[in-house]
């Protein structure tokens, strides 16, 4: 493996392909839909993510992000059409997949190393117990043990990943779990706001980070966000959900005006504000684009002093 | 040789204690990880019921023990979320369950006439001392087994207890790891009684357990520190009890547990305090 910048170094943004492209698909949806408690959530989605392409999600709360990610982990069938996950049906080939899911705190009585849950992560999924044994298992168990401290370094939690994590803040179990998605070299990362509870110089960091992962290592990287700005200079494609249905497309074409309008049928517009940042305003649910979970949280105010 | 170890009560004790004892470290770590002591405590009034109702249809009280404890620990799965026993299913089943247990001890006093009427007080305390060699043999097997079990499972069942959702999507069968654990709960909490007894359960599985997670962080350290602090509770209880007049084996055995645990949570404490202290007169 190409060795990896570390996290707080800067990543040079690279120029972002057209897309979808044309190659192999690892994600691909045809006509699909979700249905959730009778309820359908979604339908006539058409996405299509190949080898090496970061791409994020966005939409309003309830819309059904998470649901996408589990219909392309396989845990929530899909209610029509077709959708192929790594050359074969979702569910099939999981353990290519590095996941993150939705933020959950760990209970602050968990008496667990951040290492062992990046740890886990590697071969939590094998019966038995790692036994302390023969030179051939010392030397796959150092082996696997390099690769958790490269993960733990390359999201820059080295420094408390020996602490139980239960007692750890949200944005350092954040990175941590970061790392355990990424442990197994997965060919496909699916995070779920991943972005949650991080401060503003670590979002960048982190966005930083995956887009190298995605265009450097040829993971195709998938990520539900609320804010599409710290990855705007990084991201291949966007999906947007809302209203039942999709835009698919570079981040230009969909974050526009004219096309959330469409999306929406209602009168809806994309600002550019002097710092770069986009604010969609006139959607009829709470702005999507921008962070709705973090409106409270005005961007100066917190500032990188970690 | 065997002279070494006492008298033959004390050496079946000694050989079915050692064994129950891991095997309750084992699965009592996984109880305190998972947040789900109340189950073993609720499956510990369980067993009371079900030798008692045993006893009184002329049964040997082990069969009652197993079938309702590990029956029980089953349903409890099945009506809880993901093969995980809440609490209000437990709190609604357990104290109707304790109930039968009164009403099954009164049919056996009652209607037996072999009836021993000391069974409900050993049940709820245990007999350790009282195995013959046979009972000890079996009881030490079955806890070997669910040793053995619990080895098996450690690995998913610690990764689908720390982090549900990604064992799940990585193929880590979560619920019926769940479902296989409740049924070795429930087959150690069976032995644990004969043991120390329905009442006190619970310091068997919860407090070397307890104690380990205070040492160290490290998961596979602390579920071998575990096993390994109960064996050495249950030993230095049986041999309080045997050296000591008068002083009952579940009573050693336990007092031998807290006592740990005690010691382990001031010396954290103190440590605390001095980390605290110190840190203080850094800055
Ligand atoms: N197990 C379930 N049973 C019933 N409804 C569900 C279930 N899971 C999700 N839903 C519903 O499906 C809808 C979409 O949920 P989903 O979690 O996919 O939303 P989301 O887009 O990820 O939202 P957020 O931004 O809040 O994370 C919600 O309205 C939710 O209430
Ligand atoms: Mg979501």
């Amino acid at each position: 493996m190409t060795p990896l910048t570390r996290l707080d170094d800067a990543v040079q943004p690279s120029a972002p392909p057209a897309w979808p492209s044309t190659g192999d698909p690892v994600v691909c949806l045809r006509g699909a839909a979700a249905r959730v408690g009778g309820r359908t959530l979604w339908r006539d989605v058409d996405l299509s993510v190949a080898a090496g392409e970061f791409v994020a999600v966005l939409g309003p709360n309830g819309v059904g992000k998470s649901t996408l990610v589990k219909t392309i982990l396989g845990l929530q069938p899909a209610a029509a059409g077709e959708v192929r996950v790594l050359g074969g049906r979702p569910g099939r080939a999981n353990h290519r997949i590095g996941y993150l899911p939705q933020r959950r705190g760990f209970d602050a009585t968990l008496r667990i190393r951040g290492v062992d849950v990046v740890r886990l992560g590697l071969d939590g999924d094998r019966w038995g117990i790692p036994l302390p044994g023969s030179a051939r298992f010392a030397r796959r168990r150092r082996a696997a043990e390099a690769r958790v401290a490269e993960v733990i370094d390359l999201v820059g939690a080295t420094g408390y990943a020996h602490r139980p994590i239960g007692q750890l803040s949200g944005g350092e179990q954040q990175r941590l779990l970061i790392a355990q998605a990424l442990v197994r070299r997965p060919a496909l990362l699916l995070l779920d706001e991943p972005l949650d509870s991080l401060d503003l110089p670590n979002q960048g960091a982190v966005a930083a980070l995956l887009g190298h992962v995605a265009h450097a290592e040829g993971v195709s990287v998938m990520i539900v966000a609320h804010d599409v700005n710290p990855l705007l200079a990084y991201l291949d494609g966007v999906v947007y959900l809302a209203h039942g249905a999709a835009v698919t497309g570079t981040p230009d074409e969909v974050i526009n005006g004219p096309a959330l309008s469409r999306l929406y049928g209602s009168p809806v517009e994309v600002l550019c504000t002097s710092d770069g940042r986009l604010v969609v305003v006139g959607a009829p649910e709470p702005p999507a684009v921008h962070a709705d979970r973090h409106a409270d949280r005005p961007s100066g105010a917190r500032d990188g002093s970690r | 040789m065997t002279a070494l170890l006492g008298p033959p009560f004390l050496q079946h004790a000694l050989l079915a204690g050692t064994a129950i004892a891991a095997a309750a470290g084992l699965v009592g770590y996984f109880l305190v990880l998972r947040a789900q002591v109340f189950t073993g405590d609720a499956l510990s009034h369980v067993a009371f019921t079900g030798a008692l109702a045993a006893l009184a249809f002329g049964l040997d009280a082990r069969v009652g023990l197993f079938a309702a404890t590990i029956g029980i620990a089953v349903l409890m799965g099945a009506l809880g979320r993901r093969g995980r026993a809440d609490d209000v299913v437990i709190g609604s089943v357990f104290a109707w369950i304790l109930g039968m247990g009164v009403f099954f001890l009164t049919l056996y006093t009652t209607t037996r006439s072999t009836a021993n009427g000391a069974a409900g007080v050993t049940v709820l305390f245990g007999s350790i001392f009282g195995l013959s060699g046979a009972q000890a043999g079996v009881a030490a097997a079955v806890a070997v087994a669910v040793c053995l079990g619990m080895l098996l499972i450690a690995r998913p069942l610690l990764f689908a207890s720390v982090d549900e959702a990604v064992a799940a999507a990585r193929g880590v069968p979560v619920r019926l790891l769940g479902y296989g654990f409740l049924v070795l709960v429930g087959a150690c909490t069976a032995e644990a009684t004969q043991a120390v007894g329905a009442l006190l359960v619970l310091g068997l599985l919860a407090a070397p357990a307890g104690t380990a997670q205070r040492l160290t962080h490290r998961p596979f350290l602390a579920l071998a520190l575990s096993a390994g602090l109960a064996v050495a509770e249950m030993w230095a209880g049986l041999g309080l009890s045997y050296a000591i007049p008068h002083t009952p084996p579940s009573f050693a055995i336990l007092a031998a547990a807290a006592l740990v645990y005690a010691a382990v949570l001031v010396a954290g404490a103190v440590r605390d305090r001095r980390g605290r202290s110190r840190q203080h007169a850094v800055t």
